[in-house]
């Protein structure tokens, strides 16, 4: 029984890290690449971890796997991030199909920071007593 | 038992060839790193199932130095390519 679990947890995990390589080498974008790699390896390493812990089947490993379980579970998001946005940053072109990109109209590409849009619609309010003047100054590229 | 962990040692084979082949072939750095963080991820799989294969329970904590290794690489790559090195892609 617990043999058969194993086998289904192993080749399932397998499975799961070959579709993310078939996804990183098929999808058209960094960014689409990424939404692969990062989910699916991060599935297989959990399921293929889950197989090896049944198959030991003592305290010591069940902690070390769950080690590595929980520390992929932790920084597959914060890796995945962090280089997305540099590569955004960076400026690699985006696929011809997409449909709309929401981050640029929004940040300044100078400092890499977002604008506030709540905190400019303030300052517009302030300012629409004196005159429309002040809308063209807070759209600053 | 044994024909299932030559499986997924084929599987997680044809995966790394498929990851390398991104590697090889991708168009500017970002690409490559993420080749190289899925690449991490499946040494650190291969190195599960060759705790399987030996029988052996000290191979878990080579896998847990891999992701953890796998990690700060990705952050290093980001910050150098955020902070604007020089780069030849």
């Amino acid at each position: 029984m617990i043999d058969i679990l194993q086998g289904i947890l192993l080749l399932s995990g397998a499975f799961y890290m070959l579709v993310a390589s078939l996804g990183i080498v098929r999808l058209p974008d960094l960014l689409t690449r990424m939404h692969a790699s990062t989910k699916g390896a991060s599935l297989g390493v959990m399921l293929l971890m889950g197989g090896v812990a049944l198959h030991f089947m003592q305290e010591v490993v069940f902690a070390r796997t769950m080690a590595i379980t929980f520390f992929v579970l932790l920084t597959a998001p914060v890796a995945a991030h962090a280089i997305g946005r540099a590569g955004y940053f960076v400026g690699v072109e985006l696929w011809d199909g997409t449909v709309k990109d929401e981050l640029k109209p929004n940040y300044n590409p100078l400092s890499h920071r977002l604008h506030n849009p709540f905190a400019r619609k303030s300052k517009n309010a302030t300012e629409d007593d004196s005159g429309d003047a002040g809308t063209t100054d807070n759209n600053l590229p | 038992m044994q024909i299932l962990i030559y499986l997924t040692f084929i599987i997680l084979a044809i995966s790394m060839l498929l990851c390398f082949v991104r590697l090889v072939i991708g168009p500017s750095l970002p690409d490559r790193v993420v080749a190289l963080e899925l690449m991490s991820m499946l040494i650190v799989g291969i190195i599960g199932t060759n705790a399987l294969y030996s029988n052996e329970t000290s191979f878990l904590d080579v896998a847990i130095v891999v992701a953890l290794m796998s990690f700060l690489a990705t952050i290093g790559f980001a910050r150098f390519l955020e902070r604007g090195g020089h780069r030849d892609d």
